[in-house]
């Protein structure tokens, strides 16, 4: 298989704008003659159902949450990157293109971020236009402030919120096209198999959870924003029924699935307090702006951290990376705090924790000031731990929260299967190794309101589409697997529960695909997740019928396809033979323990290919080349 | 700690309901959802089916969660949702009775899960601002005082749970709507369809079969994002205004 990334020629700053020109048009009387399929209603694809709604297209849109303002998207809290450079520091399309490539360690497409930073300042008028409400200055126009791997402020937020408040955008202009029929909303659905006829994406098969009923829904192109697959580890900071369903089921009709080893470990989230723990919850990265990370110089120091003098605290970030200091990016804030908790000096009672201290900014600016920028953060925290940040720091640790990687994609957000495009985080392409803060609700939008529109467009224009219905073989086919899963899982009558199994996974793929990883143990988690799974298809059990609303029989399909997809995160990590980014590999550092990169052999996106049930993946590479941001190690010292 | 659980098991819409009395252990340092999590993985192993309720990002911002603890809409820390209400809030022997939201226009789903769709079709008959991608111009060609955008903000962070219907004597939705309203109608960009939007929601919120609003206050007390009784108070404002100022537009086209 040869694949084609199909990025236009030219200079970088004139590809989107050819690329646009190029692509054929959809007459407007002619787009309600065709219907898109969109999975997911979060940031991207809330946003692109309802531009292509607006464009005039018949929408079926679905998610598996009771309402599409629900998705995860919500959660995200510190910020949205954009070029705007109202702060007049130095900012730039070409600076946010540049930080975006080298803060992903090199492992992104030069082309499609660029597109990314110009479309950024694009995505900031369109929010405030729906009435986002934006933090703003006495004067009436917008704040920005600053966030890890980045020297200038171009982050714009709503308090901690910003995602909520983009998604509530989204979400209200999606109401918009529903009520004016262009879109057709089945919330409470779940995506379980991709349609393929011809070679060609023409629809998906639907669980209602409500009712357990099974169908198919036929469209003329399908696109899946169904996020990311971070829940695979059992404890991330993602939402309980984020999932890799729908792109895994995509994976196996053919789609090839890039850089799935490569994962976000994000500095600042509340260290795990117990066995029962069903997720993490994240502190914003801005919260770096204003509080010092520090652990005690002496190993094993139990002293209260206000007994600690100055003299025997070790800021690290700042004393190991002077020019970035503790606004360093995610992947090397996390590492440093893993290396702090790994030399014994970590904090709390499991000594899995480092501080976030917000003493001397209360001290600087007032604790007025520091509530209003993150007062809502605080009290999250207060509400979890039950201590008050405000007089005592507060203790974070690493936890995972994004994944890089996803289903491969050309320039134009098409997978490897015709008529199958897929967007925001479910996709592999802006990020590379490492996303900066602020970057993914970025990302989504710009996929979801300002390329998906337009892409998806000249693929309906240039492609011939048959008719076809939901009786066709294919279909048909797809819906009886779909049902086969569902009675398999339930006839099983096994001992042990969906959630004990993906603990036992999680916890092997923190251990060993987690924050750095080494070939023995990656190998090693291979075999484990292979017998656990197959363990797994023996004895689960799984009450409840299928004609009705059943939890454990969601959970249980989603980590059905959870266990294939850490076999292959494991094998992928095994398989790139280099650290960059967000995956570190124990064999490759530099003596000062800094990620090696190695450029003459890995210098490529990683795209597997599914070769049938049992079967090894095959593994395809797409060569990376930098022509304006030259390769180079990263530094942030 | 240990708990006796009285919780409303419900096999589906059209079945009838019962209270169903558990057992339970907990700790301090778990939340709500996990209490109930560890309640459920020991019905599983039994063969019993868990108790459904609903719930997502357990971060208290998706607006998922939510049912009744005691007679209170997401229990009885104010300003947390049942996510992010923490066990050590309870103490040994405590005997909790949890029930679903209860509202003509939440029918129960199954259990602790009703159907919110209401909520959407409210926000589908006018809770947005008409502006196409792409149709916008740069976002600093539009001032907004601070303060407005602020309060805007404030009313903004409804995160559409419920709990002020639920707590509602007459179930009206007035709280929620009043946040939305009020979020778009302090900013510039949502004057144009401020009376429209007005008219167009109450009606949606009629329509869902909601209650009207008789200034109780119990919403404002539940809700766990601090939106405030005064915005009600806007939302009335506007919605008075709109009907007159659109009398005549309705007679005719009538």
């Amino acid at each position: 298989m040869k694949l084609d990334a199909r990025i236009p020629s030219g200079p970088i700053e004139k590809k989107w704008e050819k690329c646009r020109f190029d692509m054929k048009l959809v007459n407007p009387a002619n787009k309600r003659k065709f219907s898109v399929i969109v999975v997911g209603t979060g940031l991207a694809g809330g946003s692109a159902a309802a531009t292509m709604g607006e464009l005039g297209y018949n929408v079926k849109a679905f998610c598996f949450q009771d309402s599409p303002r629900r998705a995860h998207s919500i959660a995200a809290q510190g910020g949205i990157n954009a070029a705007k450079n109202y702060q007049n520091d130095g900012d730039s399309i070409y600076r946010l293109f540049y930080d975006t490539v080298k803060g992903g360690d090199f492992r992104a497409r030069e082309a499609n971020v660029y597109r990314l930073a110009e479309i950024s300042v694009n995505i900031i008028d369109q929010c405030v236009a729906q009435g986002v409400p934006f933090a703003r200055e006495y004067g009436g126009l917008l704040a920005n402030r600053s966030f890890g791997g980045a020297q200038v402020s171009r982050t714009f937020y709503a308090r901690g919120q910003t995602g909520q408040q983009l998604l509530l955008g989204c979400y209200q202009a999606l109401e918009r096209q529903v009520q004016a029929g262009r879109v057709t909303m089945y919330a409470r659905h779940e995506m379980l198999e991709l349609i393929v006829i011809g070679g060609k994406a023409r629809g998906i098969v639907t669980r209602n959870l409500v009712t357990g009923k099974i169908e198919s829904h036929i469209a003329d192109a399908v696109v899946l924003a169904t996020g990311g697959y971070g829940n695979v580890f059992y404890l991330s900071t993602n939402a309980k029924g984020s999932n890799t369903t729908a792109i895994w089921r995509a994976h196996r009709k053919g789609a090839l699935f890039a850089n799935p080893c490569f994962t976000q470990i994000h500095p600042t989230c509340i260290p795990v307090s117990g066995d029962y723990q069903s997720k993490l919850t994240l502190m914003s990265e801005s919260l770096r702006n204003d509080g010092r990370i520090w652990v005690p110089v002496q190993k094993g120091d139990k002293r209260k951290p206000s007994q600690i003098p100055e003299g025997e605290r070790d800021y690290y970030l700042e004393r190991r990376y002077p020019s970035f200091g503790n606004l360093v990016p995610r992947d090397v804030a996390s590492r440093a705090a893993k290396g702090a908790c790994d030399e014994g000096r970590g904090v709390g009672e499991t000594g899995l924790g480092v501080y976030l201290d917000f003493g001397d900014a209360i001290r600087r600016l007032g604790k007025g000031v520091v509530a209003e920028r993150y007062g809502n953060l605080f009290e999250m925290y207060e509400r979890i731990t039950g201590e008050d940040p405000y007089t005592v720091p507060m203790r974070i640790f690493p936890a995972i929260h994004y994944t890089m990687g996803g289903l491969w994609v050309d320039y134009r957000l098409m997978s490897t299967i015709p008529g199958l495009f897929v967007i925001g985080e479910a996709n592999f392409s802006d990020h590379g190794a490492n996303r900066l803060g602020a970057s993914a609700l970025m990302q989504g939008l710009a996929d979801g309101y300002f390329v998906l529109p337009y892409t998806i467009g000249d693929y309906l224009a240039n492609t011939k589409l048959d008719m076809v219905d939901a009786s066709h073989a294919e279909a048909r086919q797809a819906e009886a697997d779909a049902n086969g899963q569902v009675k398999k899982l339930l006839g099983i009558g096994g001992k042990r529960t969906v959630d004990s199994f993906h603990r036992e996974m999680g916890k092997m793929m923190w251990d060993e695909c987690g924050m750095s990883r080494n070939a023995k143990g990656l190998e090693k988690a291979i075999g484990r997740i292979a017998e656990l799974e197959q363990e797994f298809w023996k004895n689960v059990t799984v009450t409840g019928a299928g004609e009705e609303l059943n939890q454990s029989l969601e959970k249980a399909g989603r980590l059905a396809d959870f266990f294939e997809l850490a076999q292959l995160m494991c094998r992928d990590a095994k398989e790139r033979n280099e650290s960059c980014g967000g995956h570190f590999r124990e064999e490759f550092q530099t003596p000062e323990g800094e990620a090696m990169r190695n450029d003459d052999d890995y210098c490529y996106a990683a795209a597997w290919e599914y070769k049938g049930p049992g079967k090894k993946h095959e593994l395809h590479r797409e060569a990376l080349s930098f022509e304006y941001v030259h390769l180079a190690q990263r530094s942030y010292k | 700690m240990k708990l006796t659980l009285h919780i409303w098991r419900q096999k589906n819409a059209s079945s009838p309901g019962k209270m169903v009395r558990y057992e339970t252990d907990a700790n301090e340092h778990m939340s709500f959802l996990e209490m109930l999590d560890v309640l459920n993985e020991g019905l599983i192993a039994k063969g019993e089916e868990p108790v459904a309720f609903d719930h997502d990002c357990r971060e208290g911002i998706c607006g998922s969660c939510g049912f009744v603890i005691n007679g209170v809409a997401h229990g009885p820390l104010p300003s947390t949702t049942v996510c992010q209400l923490h066990m050590r809030h309870f103490k040994d022997g405590d005997e909790l009775y949890l029930e679903p939201w209860r509202a003509a226009a939440f029918p129960v789903i199954k259990d602790l899960v009703v159907d919110r769709s209401a909520f959407d079709r409210i926000i589908a008959a006018g809770g947005y601002i008409s502006v196409s991608t792409g149709s916008a111009v740069d976002a600093n060609a539009l001032p907004v005082r601070k303060k407005d955008s602020d309060m805007a903000m404030d009313a903004a962070q409804c995160i559409g749970c419920g709990a002020c219907v639920a707590a509602c004597p007459n179930a009206s939705a007035s709280l929620f709507l009043s946040a939305k309203m009020s979020h778009l109608g302090l900013l510039p960009q949502g004057q144009p369809e401020r009376m429209e939007r007005a008219l167009n929601m109450v009606a949606a919120a009629n329509e869902g079969l909601f209650g009207s609003c008789t200034n109780i206050g119990e919403c404002e007390a539940v809700c766990p994002k601090g939106i405030r009784l005064e915005f009600i108070a806007r939302m009335n404002r506007d919605f008075l205004k709109a009907a007159w100022t659109f009398r005549q537009e309705r007679v005719e086209s009538d």
